[in-house]
C-alpha cells in the first residue's frame, strides 16, 4: 500500500491478459478435448447454434413477411405450396414465424439469466466472501424468494406489472436472482475457507485482490454452469407467461403466444398447432443437456 | 555458515501473553454458550536463525498459534514484536510489512494452492501484491524453482493437479520464500507427506535455512521429526506451554510429566526402549471447560490435590543444573520448590 508502488493499469492489464491466456490454454484444452468426445452434447450444442443463427438471421432465411395474414391458407398443411410449415390460423407462414418467434423466445428466456447471474452472482460473492450479518441479510432476502414457486412467481410479478416482454423480463430475472445467489454463495463459503485463500491473505494481499485472482476463477464456472442449466427452464417459464398473456401481445411471434394462439386449432390442423411446442421442446432439451454436458466436461476434479 | 542461536541478538518474535478464545454459539440467539481456550496465556521467544519446534496432541493449539502469529486470526489478547518493533493488529501497512518479513507453509499441499492457477503465478501473486513488477517477479519465480529443487523449465507452468504431494510442497514453500521472509512458520508441513519424500523436503528446509539465514517455527506432531530439526523445543498442552527448552535437555531431561509421557510414547526403532504400556490413557479434557489449576492433573499420575488449585507458572526447574539447563522452563507444581507437592524440592 503505502511500501510500495502498485503496478500501473496497463502492466496490470498486461499481466491478466497473460495470464488469462496461459490459463485458458491449460484448462480450456482438456475440457474442449472431452467436449468434442461427447457425441450428445455436441449434438446439442449443434442444434442449439442452429437454433441461436437462425433466430438472429430470420431476416435473410424467411421467405414471407411475419404479420402478413392470408383468408385463404388459413391454417394450411404442412408442406403446402409457398407454406413449407404450414400457415396459422390467420393464414401466415408458420414457418417465418417460427424463426421469427425464435428471436423473441429466446431473448426472453436468456436475458433474465444474463441478468440473475450479473446480479444474483454478485450477491452471492458478497454474501460468502463478507459472511456475517451481510450473509444473514442477503440469504434471508432470498430465502423469502423462496417461499413460492417459481411459476408461481414469475405470474404473480408479471401480472403486478402488466402485460409485455420488459415486465415479463423482470419477473423471470427475480425468480432466477435467488437461486443463483444461493448457488454462488455457497461455491464462495466453501472456497473463501480453503488453505489458498488464507496463503493469500497471509502474503498480505487485499480482499478485492483476493476475490479477483483467487475466488472469482474458482466460483466462475460452477455458477456459469447452474445458470446455463436454468436457461431451459427460464425459456419455457417465458413461453409461458407469453401463453398466459403475460408477456408478448399479438401480433408479435413467440412460441408461447403462437401456442396459445393456435390451441383453438388443435382438431382442424394438430401438426401445424404442434410445432410452437415442439420448438420450445427442442430447445429447452437442448440447453438442459448442453449445460449437463458442460457441466461434466467442466467439472475436473483437479 | 550456521547462525548460532545468539541471546545478544535480542528475539526475532516475542510472543507474549498471547491468548485466543473461540466462542461456542448456540440457542436460538446465536450467543456464545462456552468459550473454546484454544490459546490461553501463551509466552515465548524465536531467537534469529534457530528452529522452535512445537509440539502437542491434536487440538493443543498448535495450529491456533501459528495462525495468530501470522494475524490470520484475531487474538483476544497479547503481545506480538517482531524484531524489536511491536506489531499493532489494526495498522494495515505494519500488518503488510510483518506478513512480508513473516510467511507461512500450511499442511495440505493441495488445498493451499490455487488449482485454476499455474504454479508459477501463485508463487508471483505475493511479490506483485507487494508492487514488484510482473517481469521481475517472473525472474524471482524462476530463480525460487531452482532453490526449492524443481526444474523451471519443466514445472513453471504447470497446474498443481499435475505435480506430486512432494512437490507441490516444494511449491509452497518456494511461494512463502517469494516475499524473502525472514521467519517461516511451517505448520506441519510435511506431515502429510510420504516418509521418503518428507525426508528430502526436511532437508531441502534445513539446506534453505542455512543458506538463507532463516529461522523457523516448526509444528508438528511428530516427535522424532521435531527432534532432528529443531534446536529449541516448545511442548504445549490444552492451550498452554508446558515446558520449553533446547531440543537435547526436552529430549533427555525432560521435567513436565506431560513431556515425559508424549516422549515415552516416540514410536523407536531400539528395542530396549521400547513401552509395552501406555504412557497416558483416555482423551485430553474438553477444552471448553479446562480443568482448573494445572490442565494437566486430570490424566496425570503425579497428581496431589495442589494441582487441580492452582495453576503452575512457566519457570526455571528448581533444584536444575544451571549450567545445563539454560532456558529450560517448565509449568509443573514438582519442581517449584516450595508450591505444596510432596516431590517439590524444599
Amino acid at each position: 500500500m503505502t511500501t510500495a508502488p502498485a503496478l500501473d493499469s496497463k502492466q496490470q492489464a498486461a499481466v491478466d491478459a497473460a495470464q488469462v491466456a496461459v490459463q485458458s490454454r491449460g484448462y480450456w484444452t482438456t475440457v474442449g478435448g472431452r467436449i468434442r468426445d461427447d457425441k450428445v452434447t455436441m449434438v446439442c450444442g449443434l442444434v442449439v447454434l442452429l437454433i441461436v443463427f437462425s433466430a438472429v438471421f430470420a431476416d435473410l432465411i424467411a421467405l414471407a413477411d411475419p404479420y402478413k395474414a392470408s383468408m385463404l391458407k388459413r391454417l394450411a398443411e404442412i408442406g403446402a405450396p409457398g407454406y413449407p410449415l404450414g400457415a396459422d390460423e390467420m393464414g401466415r407462414d408458420m414457418m417465418t414465424r417460427l424463426l421469427y418467434g425464435g428471436r423473441l423466445s429466446l431473448f426472453m428466456g436468456i436475458s433474465p439469466i444474463v441478468i440473475a447471474f450479473v446480479i444474483g452472482g454478485t450477491l452471492g460473492l458478497v454474501a460468502g466472501f463478507l459472511g456475517g450479518r451481510v450473509n444473514m441479510a442477503i440469504m434471508r432476502v432470498m430465502d423469502v424468494f423462496y417461499a413460492f414457486p417459481s411459476v408461481l412467481l414469475a405470474v404473480a410479478i408479471s401480472g403486478a406489472l402488466g402485460a409485455g416482454i420488459g415486465n415479463a423480463i423482470v419477473s423471470l430475472t427475480l425468480v432466477f436472482i435467488p437461486p443463483i445467489t444461493r448457488v454462488t454463495e455457497s461455491v464462495t463459503t466453501q472456497v473463501r475457507s480453503l488453505d489458498y485463500v488464507e496463503a493469500a491473505r497471509a502474503s498480505g494481499a487485499r480482499s478485492l485482490t483476493i476475490i479477483r485472482v483467487h475466488i472469482l476463477s474458482n466460483v466462475l464456472g460452477p455458477v456459469f454452469i447452474y445458470a446455463t442449466s436454468l436457461i431451459s427452464v427460464s425459456i419455457i417459464l417465458a413461453s409461458g407467461l407469453s401463453f398466459l398473456g403475460l408477456g408478448t401481445e399479438p401480433p408479435e411471434p413467440e412460441w408461447g403466444l403462437m401456442l396459445n394462439t393456435l390451441r383453438q386449432s388443435i382438431y382442424v390442423n394438430p401438426w401445424v398447432a404442434a410445432l410452437p411446442g415442439v420448438m420450445i421442446f427442442f430447445t429447452s432439451l437442448s440447453f438442459n443437456l448442453l449445460s449437463d454436458g458442460l457441466r461434466s466436461a467442466m467439472d475436473v476434479r483437479l | 555458515m550456521t547462525r548460532a542461536p545468539d541471546a545478544k541478538d535480542g528475539a526475532l518474535l516475542e510472543v507474549r501473553e498471547l491468548r485466543k478464545y473461540f466462542p461456542v454459539r448456540g440457542g436460538i440467539l446465536n450467543r456464545a454458550v462456552g468459550w473454546v481456550q484454544a490459546v490461553d496465556d501463551v509466552d515465548f521467544d524465536v531467537l534469529p536463525g534457530e528452529v522452535l519446534g512445537i509440539v502437542g496432541e491434536s487440538g493443543c493449539g498448535k495450529s491456533t498459534t501459528a495462525r495468530l502469529l501470522m494475524h490470520l486470526i484475531r487474538a483476544d489478547a497479547g503481545r506480538i514484536a517482531f524484531d524489536g518493533e511491536a506489531v499493532r493488529p489494526d495498522d494495515a501497512a505494519g500488518l503488510r510489512e510483518l506478513r512480508r518479513r513473516m510467511q507461512m507453509v500450511f499442511q495440505d499441499s493441495y488445498s493451499s494452492l490455487n488449482p485454476r492457477l499455474p504454479i508459477e503465478d501463485t508463487i508471483m501473486f505475493g511479490p506483485k501484491v507487494h508492487g514488484v513488477s510482473a517481469a521481475e517477479a517472473r525472474e524471482r519465480a524462476r530463480e525460487l524453482f531452482s532453490l526449492v529443487g524443481l526444474d523451471p523449465a519443466q514445472f513453471i507452468r504447470r497446474y498443481p493437479h499435475e505435480l506430486s504431494g512432494g512437490q507441490r510442497q516444494r511449491v509452497n514453500i518456494a511461494r512463502a520464500l517469494a516475499l524473502e521472509p525472514r521467519l517461516l512458520i511451517l505448520d506441519e508441513a510435511v506431515s502429510a507427506l510420504d516418509k521418503s519424500v518428507e525426508a528430502q523436503v526436511l532437508n531441502l528446509l534445513l539446506t534453505l535455512r542455512r543458506e538463507l539465514g532463516l529461522t523457523y517455527i516448526f509444528i508438528s506432531h511428530d516427535l522424532n521429526v521435531v527432534q532432528y530439526m529443531s534446536d529449541r523445543v516448545l511442548v504445549m498442552y490444552l492451550g498452554k506451554v508446558v515446558e520449553i527448552g533446547p531440543t537435547a535437555e526436552i529430549y533427555e531431561r525432560m521435567q513436565h510429566p506431560y513431556t515425559e509421557a508424549l516422549l515415552s510414547a516416540m514410536p523407536s526403532m531400539d528395542p530396549d526402549r521400547r513401552t509395552e504400556t501406555p504412557p497416558l490413557v483416555g482423551d485430553p479434557p474438553n477444552p471448553i471447560d479446562p480443568p482448573p489449576g494445572c490442565r494437566f492433573h486430570t490424566r496425570c499420575r503425579f497428581a496431589e490435590s495442589v494441582c487441580s488449585r492452582a495453576e503452575p507458572r512457566l519457570g526455571p526447574a528448581a533444584g536444575q543444573d544451571a549450567a545445563n539447563g539454560a532456558g529450560h522452563l517448565v509449568a509443573c507444581h514438582m519442581r517449584v520448590a516450595g508450591s505444596g507437592h510432596s516431590q517439590a524440592p524444599a
